[in-house]
């Protein structure tokens, strides 16, 4: 299973790297939202594959079952999509105001710091 | 020693203060404090005659053997006398000179600071301490010349002076770096306890080189001269200083005080010797041909810097006694002359020699000790810079292996000094002049200065006795062996006296026909010097400046795709090559199971991705983004870990809806690349993607323990009450980050409202 995982992660990158090299703005930020799926997924699956049995403590127990799935990743997972979701409404609305002050979506055109042509 | 260099700094910072509380008097006030300290080294002067050497060492980057470490012996004495009692008499001119400049306050500073610089220069015995004087000095001096910073010239000028400088500097802490290296210890006191130990070493010849340029450049040395004379744009007190008694004399003092360290070896003699002829005669030589009163006077310091150079070079016991006594003559003579040239400036408005004339009438005190320091220039009895003079041929007479071209340079600079003295007296003060120029005697503070330092060239040279137990402490520093010093102005018929006469008789030849004469020098001027130093040294630093201008622009081009794939490319090759090396299959063992609908996802993910590179729609695009994060979501539950995918459902919904939101204003997808560019992107992309899958595969095989998570996952219930080990994580264990994440969200939307509030006319 490791191996179709690490093929799908490995051509999500791959994806996302292309799309963050073209000139179209929307692109990027196309390619940093699967370049952020494809990080969380990375982890989690170098974290260690459990099938079925999430990290739960079960009713009238003190401590979880053997063999659960690690809860650490999965914390640090789910702080990183979150974080990822600011960022990405954060760009998608600076790419809005971006395009409606200066009219153009290629990124050749940012050159410049404070100026438009 | 420490204090008194303290103490200058100390008034350097208080000078712009002391300057609004006293408006007329600040100079005068200011120059009692070096004057002070003049007296008191006076004082130690009998300490050192009692043979104690006066050390004092202070920790500071004990580590790195650097310490602040001071040591007063003759050589630094007789320098820091120079240096204090020259310092105090310039600020006393300075009060005059500066009197109307509305930031005489700074000008005091810098003047403080550069004279403190250069006594902790010539009083550390650490390498390392002395190296950050001589940048100090560097400093203050760049800051001094263009003091009249709103003149472009003044700018340009302190900037060449500058560079120079500091690229003498660099190589200076290089030189000096090795030559710890060399010795092991940076401490002065020890490497004169044992000074044969260095010339045999490896890296003399490299140490040597790299140093020498750095007193080269310091003490305008040909052919690094020409930022001397374009210094001259600084007010002209700090001219007085800095061709008298600072700056330039750091190069002196360096090669003085390395002497018994260093010298003795046949490269030291012949480079130092060389340049400084070479200086010495090209210095003098241009000066016969200026035409501004400082420009004069600027060639002048160069040749006599030239001679001090070429002196310490030979070695001898004569030549340094000459270097030193031509130190002390230069001095005095070169600070009144720049001092009256000020004075004359002030008053008639120009320093034209062409246009000055018959200033003996109207400014007699001007013109009396203007005419003892030109003696002392020529080096005419009964001056010190007739003695000097006499020591200098004695000491050419006899330099060991050099003598001829030494001895011939030198009689040909004397000729020119003596020329060129007799035409500044001439012109300035004797000439006839029709224009009439209303001038009057200079103000007490124009002329104090001066006057007390030409009556000393006169009246050392006919009691010499106070200075020359000075004279040995010194010449004891430099050769380490105590000898006596017997200053006279009659040596009897020898050749050097022949030589004087021979001397004086050419410079008045020279003056004579000076209508015939100079222009002629002027024409071989014209045809030999065509290179300006000067321009040249311009040009590099232009090109230079293009250069880098090139390469800026080539390495911050501003397409931030370029910048990506150099970090893609990069990443690609190292993270490859760290690959191919540790590569082995054995972590394909211990596979958990393909389960066959999570592959159909992970396939359909993967598929429609791909769609999303070559779609042409923006809605086809958003919606495959949507389908892949649905896809990581089914991932996430699939393997046990629910809140992530109820977390990861929320956002991508919550990411789709935004999408849909703005979509209408979302520009469209253009083309703009090439078909070859989309293969050199595609290709960095699957190799980025290629060591990415690696990744993924080794980081399965490495077999961690769990000590956190297990450590959480036991007390999750006991410590924190809870059954959801992760949301236990999320909100009790690391609570703290959660809360750094609740700000990070935060201010993305506290950016996201402001840039929707921002009107586009704003902008």
């Amino acid at each position: 299973m490791e191996v179709i995982l690490a093929i799908s992660i490995g051509l999500l990158y791959a994806i996302s790297v292309y799309l963050l090299l073209r000139r179209s703005i929307v692109k990027l930020i196309l390619g940093i939202m699967f370049l952020s799926n494809a990080t969380n997924l990375l982890v989690f699956t170098a974290g260690g594959l459990t099938h079925g049995k999430p990290a739960f403590i079960e009713q009238e127990q003190q401590t979880p079952p053997e063999n659960i799935a690690d809860p650490l990743p999965q914390a640090l997972i789910l702080t990183a999509i979150v974080i990822g979701f600011g960022l990405i409404a954060f760009t998608l609305v600076l790419t809005y105001k971006y395009h409606s002050v200066s009219g153009t979506e290629d990124l050749d055109q940012v050159k410049e710091t404070d100026k438009f042509e | 020693m420490l204090q008194s260099v303290l103490s200058i700094f100390v008034a350097a910072a208080f000078a712009p203060l002391i300057a609004k509380l006293l408006k007329k008097s600040i100079g005068m006030v200011l120059a009692i404090l070096p004057l002070i300290l003049f007296i008191y080294f006076l004082t130690l002067y009998s300490a050192i005659r009692n043979g104690q050497e006066l050390y004092t060492s202070y920790g500071w980057v004990e580590s790195l053997g650097i310490q602040l470490t001071f040591y007063l012996d003759g050589l630094s004495l007789l320098f820091s006398l120079i240096i204090l009692g020259i310092g105090g008499l310039v600020l006393i001119y300075s009060n005059g000179y500066m009197k109307s400049d509305e930031h005489k306050g700074r000008f005091y500073g810098f003047m403080l600071v550069f004279m403190g610089a250069m006594l902790g220069l010539v009083l550390s015995a650490n390498l390392i301490t002395l190296y950050v004087c001589w940048e100090l000095t560097s400093i203050s001096s760049f800051l001094l010349i263009g003091f009249h910073h709103y003149k472009k010239k003044a700018r340009s000028a302190a900037l060449q002076a500058l560079i120079i400088t500091e690229f003498g500097g660099l190589s200076l802490l290089a030189g000096f770096i090795l030559l710890g290296h060399a010795s092991g210890t940076y401490e002065l006191t020890e490497l004169l306890s044992n000074p044969e130990s260095l010339s045999e070493h490896p890296l003399y010849l490299p140490l040597l080189i790299l140093i020498l340029i750095g007193a080269f450049t310091k003490s305008a040395q040909f052919p690094f001269h020409f930022w001397l004379p374009i210094a001259m744009k600084a007010p002209t007190p700090v001219s007085a200083y800095l061709h008298s008694a600072a700056m330039v004399n750091a190069g002196i003092y360096l090669l003085a005080r390395l002497n018994p360290i260093l010298g003795n070896t046949s490269e030291w003699q012949n480079i130092i010797t060389f340049f400084g002829a070479a200086t010495m005669l090209v210095g003098a030589y241009l000066s016969l041909t200026q035409k501004d009163l400082k420009a004069i006077l600027a060639y002048v310091t160069i040749s006599a810097l030239g001679i001090l150079v070429m002196l310490i070079g030979i070695g001898t016991f004569l030549s340094v006694k000459a270097a030193l006594t031509y130190l002390i003559v230069h001095a005095l003579y070169k600070a009144t002359l720049f001092m009256v040239a000020g004075a004359i400036d002030k008053k008639t408005g120009t320093r034209n020699i062409n246009e000055l004339g018959g200033l003996y009438k109207k400014m007699p005190l001007t013109t009396a000790t203007a005419m003892l320091a030109l003696l002392s220039m020529a080096g005419l009895p009964p001056m010190l810079g007739y003695i000097s003079k006499e020591f200098i041929y004695q000491a050419g007479e006899q330099a060991p292996g050099v003598s001829d071209y030494v001895l011939m340079f030198s009689v040909l600079s004397n000729i020119f000094m003596v020329a060129v003295s007799m035409i500044f007296a001439y012109k300035v003060f004797f000439k006839k002049e029709d224009r009439q120029h209303q001038v009057k005697e200079a103000g007490a503070a124009f002329w104090i200065g001066p006057a007390i330092l030409a009556t000393l060239s006169l009246v050392l040279a006919l009691f010499p006795k106070p200075i020359e137990p000075l004279m040995e402490f010194a010449l004891a520093a430099v050769k380490v062996i105590p000898v006596e010093v017997e200053l006279k102005l009659w040596h009897g018929f020898n050749v050097a006296f022949l030589l004087s006469l021979v001397t004086v008789a050419s410079g008045v030849l020279i003056f004579t026909f000076r209508r015939f004469m100079l222009p002629l020098f002027a024409k071989v001027n014209n045809a030999l010097f065509s290179i300006e130093f000067a321009a040249v040294f311009n040009n590099l630093v232009h090109h230079f400046l293009i250069l880098t201008k090139k390469h800026t622009s080539f390495f911050q081009h501003g397409y931030y795709r370029f910048y990506l794939m150099v970090v893609f490319i990069v990443a690609a090759g190292l993270i490859w090559y760290q690959l191919n090396n540790t590569w082995s299959w054995v972590f394909l063992q211990n596979l958990s199971p393909v389960s066959y609908y999570v592959a159909t996802i992970a396939i359909a993910m993967s598929v429609a991705a791909i769609a999303a590179v070559f779609t042409t729609s923006r809605l086809v695009a958003i919606v495959i983004m949507g389908a892949v994060g649905f896809g990581v979501a089914v991932i996430y539950l699939v393997y046990g870990a629910v809140d992530l995918a109820i977390t990861q459902v929320l956002v991508e919904t919550l990411t789709l809806v935004l999408f849909v939101l703005v979509f209408q204003k979302l520009p469209p997808f253009t083309k703009h690349l090439s078909r070859s560019s989309k293969v050199r992107d595609a290709i960095i992309a699957l190799s980025i993607g290629g060591f990415m899958a690696g990744l993924v595969l080794k980081s399965d095989h490495l077999h961690l323990s769990y000590p956190v998570s297990n450590y959480i996952a036991q007390n999750s219930y006991t410590e924190a009450h809870g059954k959801n080990i992760v949301n236990v994580i999320l909100v009790d264990f690391r609570a703290l980050d959660t809360m750094g994440e609740i700000l990070v969200l935060a201010i993305a939307s506290l950016g996201i409202f402001s840039l929707l509030k921002f009107k586009n006319n704003n902008i």
